[in-house]
């Protein structure tokens, strides 16, 4: 009724009724980025500087839950836990996702059966791939029990087990869960790189690797930095896995902060800790985030 | 080298692109191709090995889990695991098995995504065709609000809920999920309807459709193909949520994934491997089912919709 007569462009009416059914359509937007993504963060980051506990309550204490938060074991075992495993996560997922992208892309046959193979475990939640992982890793009746029973009476693969090696034990089944999506990005952007390129390197006589490397590496950069600000994300959102896996331990050695976060807020009733901690996580993720976007959106207009 | 790739234009990403290009290989034994085709056998194994082991494992007795080796497959099958993990398997006090999860999954689900694709398609729509002063603004608050880790939304969210009356209801979940499924919704639908021929939509404007009328009957019939990308994305993503079940449910309302883990992860009773292993896949069968179902059209759109954004 009232969006009939508005249409874009006419300057006469109300401003705010022009173009009234696109500002209804975006109302949840609005909503969203407005009360949860701005006002939600805005309330925790101001809530960090109390000393709530049980409930939220305004009794500044300056910047003592972060001192608290910095001298807990836990807290700094949980961020070099996450930053081991990201940095790793981070360089296997790009490296793997792009070998196997090549590999897929050499004209093969039945290449369509090998990425629905690898493709398949995105599919699958990240308690399914902690809980089969954690089984296969069994020191009891996985993968080391069954190599010990063909006759290698002393061969140890426990990585669960141990604090030094938890973290890789995370890796492999993140590894096995992401890789495959990396893949698939990846290999769009080879297909999506221009056949003549190929043909004027084979003329050239350049070998394979050096085209890749030299060419089609470098054509690919916007894939590449898509594919990196995906996956660090995922990252630092690293919590049902864990959950899943280990449920942080041996001892601390699987810790990562969300689990903190969540301990604090939810079961240790320690709000202020809660809060604190959970800033920590964004100013990490802002970090990354605004060279980032810096340099994609800095210098020009995108979109 | 370098500077053939500059002077050439980068291509355009197609859709279809992801097809295989050239003829046919042909078969030959050469040294490489052995190592290509060895290669991608191994690393197949590794992708395969948690599924067979899964499947193995849920299919055979406790006795011969405990004497035999978990990648053999069962010498006697039994179906009893599975029986169990749907409608025995205890968590806390209820010893209703996972069937009560599964369902309530069922009802998180089948709302959230209905409910987040209308909102964020017209939303996209209104982005692309009828911006408005400060549309934009949003849009990038939007995006940039799916990098913050939920962690720090999650309290505030626990607040609104509970003034709203839905805290640890399904209803409070599902208007979490519908929140933080419209940045990478919106995206996606705003990318594909800004690849959609402006002309047609001026043509209608000409002929005198308006907002809905364009959307109903231009935007929507011609974007089919996206909206079960989005389908497929909103499905298997709520379907695999774990942190907003478990902070925004109650014991009676979790949804399979918290439910599955407090029942593989509780530290009381004799661990049996079997019947976790089938909770685990019955878990895991939806996302795998749509998976396998909509095969090339998953892996089109994630590709598609990553690439272009």
């Amino acid at each position: 009724m009232a969006g009939k007569q508005t249409r874009t462009g006419r300057p006469t009416g109300l401003r705010l009724f022009r173009n009234l059914n696109a500002k209804v359509a975006a109302v949840p937007m609005v909503l969203t980025t407005l009360v949860v993504f701005v006002g939600g963060t805005l309330w925790t980051v101001l809530y960090s500087f109390t000393n709530s506990k049980l409930l939220p309550r305004m009794q500044f204490v300056g910047l003592d839950q972060y001192k608290r938060l910095w001298s807990n074991d836990l807290w700094n075992a949980a961020i070099w836990n996450l930053a081991f495993y990201g940095v790793m996560s981070l360089v296997f997922t790009i490296v793997m996702g792009f070998v196997l992208a090549v590999l897929l892309d050499q004209k093969i046959r039945f290449e369509d059966t090998f990425r629905t193979i690898m493709l398949y475990p995105f599919a699958l939640s990240f308690i399914v791939t902690g809980l089969v992982w954690q089984w296969i890793l069994n020191p009891e009746m996985g993968i080391q029990e069954v190599v010990r029973r063909m006759g290698f009476e002393t061969f140890t693969f426990d990585p669960l087990h141990n604090p030094s090696t938890v973290l890789y034990g995370l890796l492999i089944a993140g590894l096995w869960q992401g890789t495959g999506f990396t893949m698939c990005l990846m290999l769009a952007g080879l297909r999506g790189i221009d056949e003549d390129i190929w043909k004027a390197a084979r003329v050239d006589g350049i070998p394979k690797w050096k085209t890749y490397v030299y060419v089609v590496i470098p054509m690919m950069r916007p894939v590449f930095v898509t594919t990196l600000v995906i996956v660090a994300a995922g990252i630092i959102k690293l919590y049902d896995l864990v959950v899943a896996q280990t449920s942080g331990g041996p001892g601390n050695a699987s810790q990562v902060p969300a689990m903190y976060v969540y301990r604090y807020m939810f079961t240790a009733q320690n709000l202020g800790q809660g809060f604190a901690a959970s800033t920590m996580m964004l100013l990490s993720v802002l970090i990354v985030l605004i060279p980032w976007a810096y340099l994609e959106f800095g210098g020009k207009k995108h979109g | 080298m370098v500077d053939a790739a500059i002077i050439i234009t980068p291509p355009s990403v197609a859709v279809s692109a992801v097809q295989p290009r050239g003829a046919k290989p042909k078969a030959r034994f050469s040294g490489s191709n052995i190592m290509l085709y060895g290669t991608l056998f191994v690393v197949s194994v590794y992708y395969l090995l948690p599924l067979w082991v899964m499947v193995m494992t849920s299919l055979k007795g406790m006795p011969e889990i405990r004497m035999g080796n978990i990648f053999a497959p069962p010498v006697e099958i039994t179906f009893q695991p599975w029986v169990k993990a749907w409608s025995e398997a205890c968590t806390g006090l209820n010893c209703d098995g996972l069937s009560r999860g599964f369902w309530n999954s069922v009802w998180i689900t089948v709302p959230s995504v209905i409910i987040s694709i209308i909102v964020a398609s017209v939303n996209g729509y209104a982005l692309v065709n009828w911006r408005f002063k400060g549309s934009e603004v949003f849009f990038t608050i939007l995006i940039f609000g799916s990098f913050i880790p939920y962690q720090i939304m999650l309290y505030p969210i626990v607040i609104l809920l509970r003034e709203l009356g839905i805290y640890g209801t399904l209803y409070g979940l599902i208007l979490v999920h519908t929140i933080f499924g419209m940045p990478i919704l919106t995206l996606l639908f705003r990318n594909y309807f800004s690849s959609l021929p402006e002309e047609l939509f001026k043509a209608a404007r000409v002929d005198g459709a308006g907002f809905w009328r364009i959307y109903f009957q231009i935007m929507v019939p011609m974007s089919l193909p996206i909206f079960v990308v989005a389908l497929i994305l909103q499905i298997t993503g709520i379907w695999n949520d774990f942190l907003f079940g478990v902070v925004f449910t109650k014991p009676e309302t979790y949804p399979m994934t918290v439910q599955l883990n407090n029942i593989v992860n509780s530290v009381q009773g004799v661990k049996e491997y079997n019947v976790n292993m089938a909770a685990t896949l019955l878990t895991g069968l939806v996302p795998l089912i749509i998976y396998f179902v909509s095969g090339k059209l998953f892996v089109r759109g994630i590709a598609a919709g990553a690439v272009k954004g």
